[in-house]
């Protein structure tokens, strides 16, 4: 049967602003499909953005929504979870929002390991603004600021979260649609901070730049660049050149900020 | 057993497509078409009820009903 | 029963006074003159059920903040110069979005890191006009430690009644000087807790203007689900670039404190009945200027004081009348001319107008107020 995502859509609100192609609403079913799976209710969960293509996705979303600064996602998430940590927090945005503006908030709330769930759309690229590259734009890819080549290297967002000690840690791509819910309702579960980074394309600004003839193409991209970590460990280093690990990486168990701080609670003799 | 095979009936909402080729191409069964900018089916017969193009279709515009 | 009393900061007095208004959340970021605040909410908090939480820097804590009341509870942050150039960026997500939350700020001396132990009264203007775009501002000027309990409580009062952030602007004399202070009693002031929507979670809108100026808010996980955002947005609280919505969406939130002026502003008019010359004062230089008043009063000079207590919206009225009846206003104040600015602007050249204007980290002592007298025409 036909999947119902006007389930969890705000009525009205589509067709959606991201361009022909983009992965964004790729991402965005697959999220809805893990709410429906888990059954998160509308009135109890958040979905909190910072600034670009990707952090317009909470408009859509028929939840506690919250649109906040460039970057600022992860702090103000922070404060709705502390402030009411029986809600469900879940955090989306681009590249650019996540690893640059928003690097410092990313990585604490990794460290702090508050029990919600970010999803990075990693398009390689600044979309909104007009394709200016991104921490994770790869060496030597065009961008709007890098006509010669991007001369920086670029972040792996999933290693940066293990670093910085988010305690679930998956990836997945805009191209295995199928497996975006699973990485998504996984990581909700999981209690802690989980960090689910979706590789993505950007045809409009990225793409045309960096050789691409097609959407088809860049999905095509994310196709054969992908190694499930299962299959990962049978291959030599030789095969792996240039591929990108997809799957679950990371999950440990490590004390939840929330329930820390509900001790905190009880040391001072406060109610809860 | 002379069941005969139930077809599903592809829904393709026209106002949200953005006629991106995503459900043309990587249909396995060869499906669906662009017919000008908006993506329309060809060949229903074809269709095994995998659900990739709705799956895929970043634009919400594609139900795939099937029992 | 006989009234709590203490010896105390006006940053620790600052923290009780919060406590006292209902403030459940604290967000912030180490920086000096300010974290007495913080070290007595993270102590306090807890122990009523609140939460105190150290984010990674002044934005975060900022933002922090503002998530903290959109879930519902009253959000305090405090901060200093540095720290509040910072949080402009996020200050006026709180004045778009509407999201009631208070902002203790100690003046220090600045630009940049300026000095950081020595006091100032230099961010009146930053605290205006700091964050980008058209906004209204709330801000309170505490001159004793009392005061500045007191203040805090007013403070979470007009954040909750006029949904937005309010900021509280103690200079470092005020907020490290100890005093002794009376812990109010409950009920003894009043306490505002912003409006919760009366319509069904269906039917609100976060920003309906058939609620008035400052339409109910609903929290996070109350049973509402609603958008908000930090872009221009419509009475739905979705995004919109329609001109006639945008234009009226922005003019009710100036207007929302502009038509409340005189419940907002608050001063005190000292010896001025029958005064000659005005000294506009504020913070701790007040007490320097209420010490020059007695003094000039006993040497027979007709001079008398008034006080700002909320410095925005300036008290444009009040000096307006006084620039009639005044041959001069003297304005004390620790930068380069900010309030005397303001007072110019409402004197009108109708008189004259002397500043006495201190950057160094000294206090302005009350000599060099009586010594200004003397250069009235």
């Amino acid at each position: 049967m036909a999947f119902d995502y006007d389930k969890y859509i705000r009525p009205g609100k589509l067709p959606h602003i991201w361009c022909p192609g983009c992965g964004h609403g790729i991402i965005m079913k697959g999220l809805i499909r893990a709410m429906d799976t888990l059954n998160l209710k509308k009135e109890e969960t958040a979905i909190v953005s910072g600034i670009g293509c990707a952090s317009r996705l909470p408009g859509y979303i028929d939840c506690c929504t919250l649109h906040t600064a460039h970057g600022r996602a992860a702090a103000f998430a922070t404060g709705v979870k502390m402030a009411r940590p029986e809600m469900n927090v879940i955090l989306v945005g681009g590249d650019g929002d996540g690893t640059a503006i928003g690097g410092n908030h990313f990585i604490h709330a990794c460290r702090r390991n508050i029990n919600m769930t970010y999803i990075i759309m990693n398009n390689n690229i600044y979309g909104m603004t007009g394709g200016q590259f991104s921490p994770c734009t790869p060496t030597g890819a065009k961008a709007s600021t890098t006509p010669y080549g991007n001369p920086d290297p670029a972040f792996d967002v999933a290693k940066l979260a293990i670093g910085a000690g988010a305690t679930f840690v998956a990836r997945g791509t805009a191209y295995h649609a199928n497996q975006i819910d699973k990485l998504i309702t996984e990581a909700i579960q999981h209690k802690g901070f989980s960090v689910v980074e979706i590789l993505d394309d950007c045809p409009t600004t990225y793409g045309r730049r960096n050789k691409f003839k097609s959407v088809i193409e860049m999905m095509n991209r994310l196709k054969d660049v992908a190694v499930p970590v299962k299959a990962a460990e049978k291959m030599s280093a030789e095969q792996l050149e240039g591929k990108i690990l997809t799957g679950v990486l990371h999950k440990v168990e490590r004390p939840e900020y929330t329930e820390e701080y509900a001790k905190v609670i009880e040391r001072a003799g406060g109610k809860k | 057993m002379s069941e005969e095979k139930k077809l599903p009936r592809i829904e393709i909402i026209e106002k949200y497509c953005k006629g991106c080729h995503i459900c043309v191409e990587f249909c396995p069964k060869k499906v669906l078409e662009m017919k000008g900018f908006v993506a329309s089916v060809k060949d229903l017969d074809a269709c095994i009820k995998c659900m990739q193009c709705e799956l895929r279709c970043p634009d919400f515009a594609i139900k795939v009903h099937a029992e | 029963m006989s009234k709590k009393v203490a010896f105390m900061q006006g940053n620790e007095a600052a923290a009780h006074g919060a406590l006292y208004a209902g403030c459940k959340f604290f967000a912030g970021y180490p920086i000096t003159p300010s974290t007495e605040v913080a070290e007595v909410m993270s102590a306090e908090l807890p122990k009523i059920g609140g939460k105190f939480i150290q984010m990674e820097d002044e934005i975060g804590a900022m933002a922090a903040t503002i998530g903290g009341s959109l879930a519902g509870c009253k959000s305090l942050t405090a901060t200093s110069g540095p720290g509040m150039s910072l949080k402009q960026e996020n200050i006026g997500y709180a004045c778009i979005a509407e999201v009631p939350c208070v902002i203790y700020n100690v003046m220090r001396g600045g630009p940049s890191t300026g000095m950081p132990t020595g006091p100032s009264q230099s961010d009146l203007m930053s605290a205006r006009w700091g964050t980008h775009g058209d906004h209204a501002t709330i801000a309170l000027t505490p001159a004793s430690v009392q005061e500045t309990y007191d203040m805090m409580v007013r403070a979470f009062n007009l954040a909750e009644k006029y949904r937005m952030p309010v900021h509280v602007l103690p200079d470092e004399i005020v907020a490290h000087m100890r005093e002794r202070i009376e812990f109010r009693e409950q009920g003894e002031l009043e306490v505002i807790d912003r409006t919760a929507p009366s319509v069904p979670p269906a039917e609100y809108k976060p920003y309906d203007p058939q609620f008035g100026d400052v339409p109910p808010l609903a929290a996070f996980g109350s049973g509402y689900k609603f958008h908000v955002t930090g872009l221009n947005k419509a009475a739905d609280g979705f995004p919109t670039t329609k001109a006639n919505l945008v234009q009226a969406e922005e003019e009710r939130q100036i207007r929302k404190v502009m038509a409340n002026v005189d419940d907002i502003v608050d001063f005190e008019e000292y010896k001025l009945d029958d005064a000659d010359i005005c000294v506009v004062a504020f913070g701790s230089t007040s007490r320097s200027a209420r010490y020059a008043v007695n003094e000039a009063r006993e040497k027979g000079v007709k001079v008398g004081m008034f006080r700002i207590k909320t410095f925005w919206p300036f008290p444009d009225k009040q000096i307006k009348a006084l620039a009639g009846k005044v041959k001069a206003f003297i304005v004390p104040e620790m930068n380069l001319g900010m309030c005397s600015l303001e007072v110019e602007r409402c004197a009108q050249g109708k008189a004259q107008i002397l500043g006495i204007n201190r950057v160094d980290g000294e206090p302005i002592n009350p000599d060099q107020i009586l010594e200004k007298m003397k250069e009235v025409k």
